[in-house]
């Protein structure tokens, strides 16, 4: 089933037509200005968020009684990880959809990368929890996918009913663009295995892993602040604010947009795109061609709000 | 008191010390280049990985860190025995001593029939270790009767530093050192590998790019060119050829394999030909039929080559090591036992001949 045309599809309020995608592209410009280092307007932040996803719609994504993962971007420290202001927010829009505290997991990698983003490491029942996969530990079986063989995190298989994936938007040396779908190189024990050839199809070949594929809910994409070289470490000359959130159902319509968000921003500083680099992000077509949702911008429907 | 056992209660104090967050463990790579804005890129294995800070290299073992480029690994030990020289296999290293045998966890390489998979293909941080530095190793493997240090199991290339450090704690305590690896090395560390150990098996996975590209998840050519240069440093070198059925078991993929061992590496090089019994992910694979491997050294011997042996077949024949010029057996084996040994100073019993190899201490 199309990610697009799932019952989950409701979220915007109306089914995307068939074959085709939606990302709703929410933007502030006043979300953080400079001047302001890297804090953000948390008023504005909440703001933004329930403009891309209007509280009531949680509902459409999470039920209640479900364990809910968010899954973090951490890797490159506060510089440039998912913000835990906007972590937060997504909780408190969790809980009011009807979600226990105790039935939202924050995770990502490692405890290391989650408390240098910010976060503190909790594992205590009565309240959100917070750990590193190095906490939850990894299944002893291998899961098969393509060209991918992995263990995954206990976390998104013993723990969690619904995963939301919140990448940031940031160029990567190897893969071209890190976002939604490479995101979930973080729930699996080996990703340093897999960044041969552009990341290509090992990106594509984990996000289809039933695991994955069938437990991500919805893809918010923090970029607040974005990064368009020398990723995916932080390298503050090469950000921007970018004061946006990205949001969507389908994971490669969400890199689509997000990657011609980095090329736009390259071309704006001079540099060469990610193809002539021979950095392409082939993944998301691989990705597409799998099924995973939708890469041709002509079928998919930008809602700027 | 088995071997395991006496290793478990040599190794108490340092397996009470496991502490997987340990800064011991930790400890500067010495092959790299600095790059701007604090990459590295990683020189020791022709994968020559570019690493970001904060990233790891393909081994997954090896991290940059504010732009200095680290070993996780060393001295953190994930797989100790004591095992005869007979198990790595080294049929004309020290027959029928012990290796104490070490590995750390990562591998530059993911083969699809690793045996080992669960501490080569794992993150350090993934599996229990235990601190053993090289003193401590070494003081293991002289109180356990080894006469050599096995650096072996995962992929001693990615343990590069803690292997240099107990090389030469070892020589110094007269113990020798053997290493069993992929053979997916650049030059110069390997040639300063050379200097601190004096046996290298390599597994020669196949002798096709093309299976290296889809099955090793490397390059052949560089292994060729580490076999070539160990053999010029005068390290004893043996090749260890897994046959796996259908992937490289072709008649002319063996005869490739021999005529370029006997005019690049010479006639004396072993090259052993061993079964493969289906794991990881290649479990929809037979073993292979003991036929095939018979073929194998059948081509083998008929290019020239003097010491062929079949291998993971006890009791096979093929296992014994025989005088290439009066042709009767000098080391007879039964899978990791040695039997018989009729050599006299590196030389056949029976007439005289030298076999190649390093046959004492």
């Amino acid at each position: 089933m199309h990610p697009q045309v799932s019952r989950r599809s409701l979220l915007l309020g109306a089914l995307a037509a068939p074959g085709r995608a939606r990302v709703i592209v929410a933007r502030d410009p006043r979300l953080q200005s400079p001047g302001q280092g890297s804090g953000l307007n948390t008023g504005r932040l909440i703001a933004l968020l329930d403009r891309a996803v209007p509280p009531e719609n949680w509902r459409r994504v999470v039920r209640p009684g479900e364990t809910v993962g968010l899954k973090v971007n951490c890797l490159a420290g506060k510089g440039i990880s998912t913000h835990v202001a906007l972590v937060e927010a997504i909780c408190e829009r969790l809980q009011q959809a009807g979600v226990s505290r105790r039935n939202i997991i924050i995770w990502d990698r490692l405890n290391s990368d989650l408390e240098s983003a910010g976060f503190r490491i909790s594992e205590s029942r009565d309240r959100i929890r917070c750990f590193g996969n190095d906490t939850a530990g990894y299944e002893d079986e291998l899961t098969v996918s393509g060209a991918a063989a992995s263990m995954l995190s206990k976390t998104l298989t013993r723990l969690c009913d619904a995963i939301i994936n919140l990448p940031v938007l940031k160029d990567h040396g190897i893969a071209g663009v890190t976002m939604a779908l490479k995101n979930m190189f973080g729930a699996i024990h080996n990703p340093n295995k897999y960044h041969p050839n552009a990341c290509d199809p090992y990106v594509a070949d984990v996000y289809r892993m039933p695991a994955i594929q069938r437990k991500v809910r919805l893809t918010i994409c923090d970029a607040t602040t974005a990064q368009y070289e020398g990723g995916p470490s932080f390298m503050p000359h090469w950000t921007w604010p970018c004061n946006t959130l990205l949001v969507s159902e389908d994971p490669v319509a969400l890199d689509t947009v997000g990657w011609q968000i980095i090329e736009q921003k390259r071309a704006e500083k001079g540099l060469k795109s990610l193809k002539s680099l021979k950095r392409e992000p082939a993944y998301i077509a691989t990705a597409a061609r799998y099924g995973l949702g939708v890469n041709d911008l002509r079928r998919i429907d930008k809602i700027e709000v | 008191m088995d071997r395991r056992s006496f290793f478990l209660a040599a190794a108490a104090p340092c397996l009470a010390a496991t502490a997987d967050k340990d800064a011991r463990f930790i400890v500067e790579a010495r092959f790299y280049e600095k790059l701007p804005y604090k990459k590295i890129k990683c020189t020791l294995c022709p994968r020559e990985c570019v690493i970001d800070d904060r990233e790891r290299g393909y081994c997954g073992a090896r991290e940059n860190r504010g732009g200095i480029y680290y070993t996780l690994v060393h001295s953190r030990v994930v797989s100790a025995h004591v095992d005869p020289i007979e198990k790595k296999p080294l049929f004309h290293f020290l027959p029928g001593s012990l290796a104490f045998s070490l590995a750390t966890a990562g591998c530059n390489v993911n083969c699809k029939m690793c045996q080992n998979w669960e501490i080569s293909q794992v993150r350090p941080e993934q599996v229990p270790a235990t601190y053993l530095p090289p003193s401590q190793a070494v003081d293991i493997a002289r109180r356990s009767g080894s006469r050599s240090v096995a650096y072996t199991y995962s992929e001693p290339v990615i343990f590069y530093e803690y292997m240099c450090d107990t090389a030469d704690a070892a020589r110094k305590a007269g113990i020798k050192n053997c290493v069993i690896t992929g053979g997916f090395i650049r030059p110069d560390p390997l040639k300063e590998l050379c200097r601190r150990v004096d046996a290298i098996k390599v597994d020669l996975k196949a002798f096709s790019e093309k299976f290296y590209k889809e099955i090793v998840n490397g390059e052949m050519k560089p292994v060729l060119d580490a076999l070539v240069l160990m053999r010029k440093l005068g390290v004893w070198s043996e090749i260890v050829y897994l046959v796996i059925p259908t992937l490289n078991d072709g008649d002319n993929e063996f005869r490739g394999l021999a005529k370029w061992v006997k005019s690049e590496l010479g006639t004396d090089i072993p090259v052993h030909f061993t079964r493969f019994h289906p794991q990881y992910l290649l479990k929809n694979l037979p073993p292979t039929p003991v036929k095939t491997l018979e073929r194998a050294k059948a081509i083998a011997d008929a290019e020239g080559l003097s010491f062929v042996y079949i291998g993971n077949v006890p009791g096979h024949p093929g296992e014994n090591t025989y005088c290439p010029k009066c042709r009767r057996p000098v080391v007879e084996r039964i899978g990791f036992t040695v039997k018989a040994k009729r050599l006299r100073k590196g030389r056949c019993q029976y007439c005289q001949h030298p076999i190649a190899g390093i046959w004492e201490a």
